[in-house]
């Protein structure tokens, strides 16, 4: 491990009442259900608060003493999923899906388009950290292939040139509409309605 | 009762047991990695396949539960292919290192590749590696190795306590480590060890050192607690190599304290290895025949009341009771064995004894602990107590130090001997709960009496048994908790001052004129008055041989056929596994000849005379409480002084640990991060 892993941590007030919320849910014997969530509260205050969205070491430890679980419970959650980062990332996380309905309809264009745009690799951090880029397995939403998805939210339809434009706002620090980026509405057909019912009114 | 046909054999076993055991009741092998008797089921290996009719496919017998009719294949063709598939995928990733791999000969994996995998390899592709874990100075790992059965993380969980193993990332790149490298804290890691199933966990200390077809192997008694752990000691040649446990279910099951298993290096280190003799101030090195002429100049023109004995912690019954003869025959009654001045009475066994035995633990639904931490003083009796702990409804008090990490949950009841006062009373918010319970028990901890009010701790805690109706024909909830293997042979054989004879405070103060310190190397030499003649017979040269006037080199545990009696009172006995060093020989054989000379010639001249002669019969017997009159100590004389634990240093607590090596290093590692560990 090549980074500073941070000394202490501790949950800030919007965590905290993510937490209470969560824990609402279990009955106190079985807490430890709320390892994931937690993690997930974790890795958002990182990047509200440090702009990188990661898991250290001390925060699992922090988790472990709420949810009273042993730490190497934690750590074997944590490391077992790959949502987690265990290591700093940039300020926006692109996953990008490669899986063959997003291959066929393009995503070398759109990784193409992160390596020009935003300046980096697969499994690296750009020299700005502003991006770290990750290829990823079917993000499930292959009827709007490509896609890449940017921290929380899904771009889909991309193109190099899209994708181009969309990093491009991003380094601006605009927050970009998610969804579709050729309008359509959700996942319905190119270019609009294309069943004989909603075609026309005569 | 299912009936369960396996391989055309039938076989009846109880509802809810699993394939595999129905298997070994029917007396058919089942090769297996994951699965352990003493832990959860994984069911993660997959070595267990076997066929079940009417099932569509092979199934993992140590997880699949019987059913009445169900009739089973460990044979069949499907079995051995489906046996040797999951042997070829166990393999892609092991290093086929076997040769330079310590667990060669004794290895799971390797017998079962060859007994039931296949006779070469078509994996032509590239291997994983893992990067070995620095997890303490005890296990060293080679995780290359590790097929995953996750034995270990279990073992540290369930039956250690201590949750510091884990399987991290996944497929394949699972690692099994502690993620933060760290040493382990537990006090039974060496049972890792045991239980991997490959060479990932092997003994640091043994690494490289011998094949185990070169070991000769001798039953024993580890001594180095009172657990009286069953165990087999490893020799070749002049050295003993290795120490692991034996099974015995009413005792150790099949674990074992790492101060025991461990410390054998010491055995080799600080040794006395030859009479000496204290000339003009100076010890120098001395023949038998001298030192035996010094003692018997001395003592032949002193009456028997200014002779004394002290017997120490570890020495074996057989000595005990050689000495205590000879000293009847000089005339004194001046014998103790209490070193550390606990304040036992002895006017009953189970007084000192822990009654309601080991394995009796799982019967009882209540638990007191006063004045031990029974983690360090005997990690395998806490292990027994955390599995009854685990099986719930178990509450435990604890009376001693806060913030003990006893590996199970506790309720702290008071730091002090004030909070047994309450109990008897019944004030005490914990008196409900332990009088509810049906079997409740009471855990001394012997260090409790080492301590000026010890007499009135002994009958508080006799009397907070009493008053929650724990002395009854049918159980014993009274139990003292001894820190060292010879302890209680000693109490049993009555090594104690008789009618008029001194104490160790009377014979240290100046009592006496002459002095035998049999293995009693926890005499503080300062408090020894200057006038005294000291005869040291031990097997190391610790604190109390430096002031003695003849030295004696006696023999160490594993050097020697003894009987040791354990906290229970259950009379075991180990046998010789080498010969002690140079010219020290066994220590009733030192006895008798020295009686030869002192012209009081003991009536035994072999063990089995002896033994003959010793009112001490091997075997145990569970003993229940007829009569619940209390030990004589006044319970008004409590003081209010707080309890504090008799074992600073785990790993560092008799003569034996104090010369290893390994121990050293290992409170070395342990000494800073305890506080940690506590959290």
């Amino acid at each position: 491990m090549s980074f500073a892993q941070p000394t202490h941590f501790a949950f800030d007030e919007s965590s905290e009442a993510e937490i209470a919320k969560i824990l609402a849910k279990y009955p106190e014997a079985k807490k430890a259900s709320g390892v994931i969530p937690l993690l997930y509260v974790v890795q958002r205050q990182m990047g509200r608060g440090t702009g990188s969205a990661w898991v250290p070491k001390v925060a699992m430890d922090v988790i472990a003493e709420r949810l009273g679980m042993a730490p190497i419970r934690v750590y074997e959650v944590a490391t077992f999923y790959f949502m987690f980062n265990m290591k700093p990332i940039g300020r926006h996380h692109l996953q990008l899906c490669g899986t063959t309905p997003c291959m066929l309809r393009g995503s070398d264009d759109v990784m193409r388009a992160c390596h020009d745009a935003a300046h980096v690799h697969v499994g690296q951090t750009s020299e700005d950290g502003l991006f770290t880029l990750t290829e990823v397995e079917c993000l499930g939403a292959c009827v709007n292939a490509p896609v890449l998805q940017v921290d929380d939210d899904y771009f889909e339809d991309l193109d190099y040139d899209r994708t181009v434009a969309l990093i491009e706002a991003l380094k601006r620090g605009e927050k970009p509409t998610p969804g579709s980026s050729i309008g359509r509405q959700t996942s319905a057909p190119e270019g609009g309605p294309l069943t004989l019912i909603d075609v026309g009114g005569e | 009762m299912a009936k369960v046909t396996v391989d055309g054999i039938e076989v009846e076993v109880p509802n809810g047991a699993t394939v595999l055991q129905a298997c070994e009741a029917a007396g058919k092998e089942i090769p297996r990695f994951c699965y352990h008797e003493r832990l959860s089921v994984a069911g993660n290996c997959r070595m267990c396949l076997v066929e079940v009719e009417k099932a569509p496919k092979p199934v993992a017998s140590c997880a699949y539960p019987v059913a009445d009719g169900m009739v089973v294949k460990t044979d069949s063709p499907v079995v051995r292919n489906a046996r040797r598939g999951v042997m070829e995928f166990l393999l892609i990733n092991h290093p086929l290192d076997c040769p330079i791999c310590d667990q060669g000969g004794e290895c799971d994996l390797q017998d079962q590749a060859m007994g039931y995998g296949m006779d070469h390899s078509r994996y032509r592709e590239a291997k994983r590696s893992v990067k070995d874990k620095n997890i303490g100075p005890l296990i060293k790992t080679i995780m290359t190795r590790c097929i995953q059965c996750t034995r270990c993380v279990r073992f540290s969980a369930e039956v250690a306590g201590t949750s510091e193993l884990g399987g991290t990332n996944r497929g394949e790149n699972l690692e099994i480590g502690t993620y933060v490298e760290q040493a382990l804290t537990s006090e039974l890691s060496g049972n890792l060890i045991d239980i991997c199933p490959v060479g990932a966990l092997t003994s640091r200390p043994y690494a490289f050192v011998a094949r185990p077809w070169e070991l000769r192997k001798t039953e024993g008694i580890d001594v180095l607690d009172a657990t009286g752990t069953n165990i087999r000691i490893d020799t070749r040649g002049p050295e003993v190599l290795r120490i692991l446990p034996r099974i015995n279910e009413d005792v150790n099951e099949e674990w074992m304290a790492d101060r025991g298993r461990f410390s054998f290096d010491g055995l080799k280190r600080k040794r006395l290895d030859r009479p000496w003799l204290r000339v003009d101030g100076k010890l120098r090195p001395a023949s038998w025949g001298e030192a035996f002429a010094a003692i018997a100049a001395k003592l032949k023109g002193l009456p028997g009341s200014r002779i004394g004995a002290i017997a120490g912690d570890l020495v074996e019954a057989e000595s005990l009771f050689a000495l205590k003869t000879l000293m009847a025959k000089l005339g004194s009654a001046n014998l103790d064995c209490r070193v550390d001045g606990a304040a036992i009475d002895v006017s009953r066994p189970d007084f000192y004894r822990f009654n309601t035995t080991i394995a009796g633990i799982e019967e009882a639904d209540a638990l007191l602990i006063v004045g031990s931490n029974p983690r360090h003083e005997s990690p395998v009796i806490n292990a027994r107590i955390r599995k009854r702990w685990a099986q719930g409804r178990f509450p435990v008090g604890l009376i001693g130090p806060v913030g003990l990490d006893l590996t199970y949950g506790h309720q702290h009841l008071g730091d002090g001997p004030a909070a047994l006062g309450t109990l008897i009373e019944g004030t005490h918010w914990f008196s409900q709960t332990f009088r509810a319970a049906k079997k409740p028990m009471v855990l001394l901890g012997r260090g409790a009496l080492a301590r000026p009010d010890g007499a009135a701790v002994l009958a508080a805690a006799w009397q907070v048994a009493a008053s929650a109706d724990a002395l009854r024909p049918d159980w014993h909830g009274f139990n003292l908790l001894h820190l060292f293997g010879g302890q209680v042979g000693a109490l049993a054989l009555g090594f104690l001052p008789g009618e008029g004879g001194q104490d160790i405070g009377g014979m240290l103060g100046g009592g006496v004129d002459a002095l035998w310190l049999l293995g009693a190397d926890g005499v503080d030499p300062a408090m020894i008055q200057p006038g005294t003649f000291v005869i040291y017979q031990g097997h190391h040269g610790d604190r109390a041989a430096s002031r003695a006037d003849v030295i004696l080199p006696g023999a160490a545990y594993t050097e020697k056929d003894g009987t040791w009696v354990n906290t229970e009172g259950r009379v075991q006995r180990g046998h010789l596994a080498i010969h002690p060093p140079g010219e020290a020989r066994e220590d009733w054989r030192i006895i008798r000849a020295a009686s030869e000379a002192l012209g009081a010639t003991l009536p035994f001249d072999t063990l089995a005379q002896l033994r003959d002669a010793m009112p001490l019969a091997e075997g145990f017997e569970r003993g229940f409480c007829t009569d619940a009159t209390g030990p004589s100590g006044d319970v008004g004389g409590l003081s209010s002084t707080a309890f504090s634990l008799p074992l600073a240093n785990y790993h560092q607590a008799d003569v034996i640990s104090r010369a290893s090596e390994v121990m050293a290093q290992c409170a070395a590692t342990y000494a800073a991060p305890l506080a940690v560990a506590a959290e």
